[in-house]
């Protein structure tokens, strides 16, 4: 299960992944023109806070090797589509 | 609503924007829990400063969000497939599922099965190999792709 966490009044610090908390200003220049993932090839790992089951918690995508997963990314709550 | 034909699957369901975890609950209380009649069975995450996004490719550094990037990942952790939308226009699930089922038949058939254009469940897969060559046509017909 993912692990929970109690919110306080700043939100949640952000976990960054390896390739980026260890990025120069140069490097972060050339993230923000990261091309496309690939098929085939492996998945960025992340860990994000997130709502789930009326708790807030941490989960990883790393903890699902072993399962199927679908990720889907939208632009935002409240949005009508 | 599909997601017990995901959990049927063996399949987990996370979706992600760059709202915090706070809007997310909101979103579900206030509006998506009434959508559904139940709350969102899946985990919703939040990516505040665009950074899971940008590793995806499908973050939009002039507005600021992601855009309706869907990526099918399978239990190695390798992408199997993904769909990028802009805003204005919907997901199809079904066919999210359709696809998931294609890519585990694949998967369980190590590799000896592939699925032709227009494949679901039920329908011919193909045997690639030495005899198929310049004869798919013989045993695959163009209908196939479009006929339920």
């Amino acid at each position: 299960m993912p692990e929970e966490f109690k919110p306080g009044c700043q939100r949640p610090s952000i976990k960054k992944m390896n390739i980026e908390t260890n990025a120069s200003t140069q490097m972060e220049a050339k993230e923000a023109r990261k091309p496309m993932v690939k098929v085939g090839k492996q998945a960025p790992d992340f860990t994000a806070s997130a709502f789930y089951q009326d708790k807030f918690v941490n989960i990883s995508l790393s903890e699902h090797k072993g399962k199927w997963v679908l990720l889907c990314f939208y632009p935002g709550d409240f949005t009508f589509v | 609503m599909k997601y017990p034909e995901f959990q049927n699957l063996g399949a987990e369901v996370l979706s992600m924007s760059v709202d915090s975890v706070f809007v997310h609950k909101m979103w579900n209380d206030h509006e998506l829990s009434k959508m559904i009649g139940k709350n969102v069975p899946f985990a919703m995450c939040s990516d505040q400063d665009g950074s899971i996004g940008k590793a995806y490719g499908i973050y939009d550094e002039d507005s600021g969000i992601e855009t309706r990037g869907r990526f099918i990942i399978d239990p190695d952790g390798n992408i199997q497939g993904f769909e990028v939308l802009t805003p204005p226009v919907g997901r199809n699930v079904k066919e999210s599922i359709r696809q998931l089922q294609a890519f585990q038949l694949v998967r369980n058939s190590e590799g000896t099965e592939a699925t032709p254009s227009g494949w679901k469940p039920g329908k011919q897969t193909l045997k690639p190999g030495p005899d198929l060559v310049g004869n798919v046509w013989k045993v695959w017909k163009v209908d196939q792709a479009f006929n339920d």
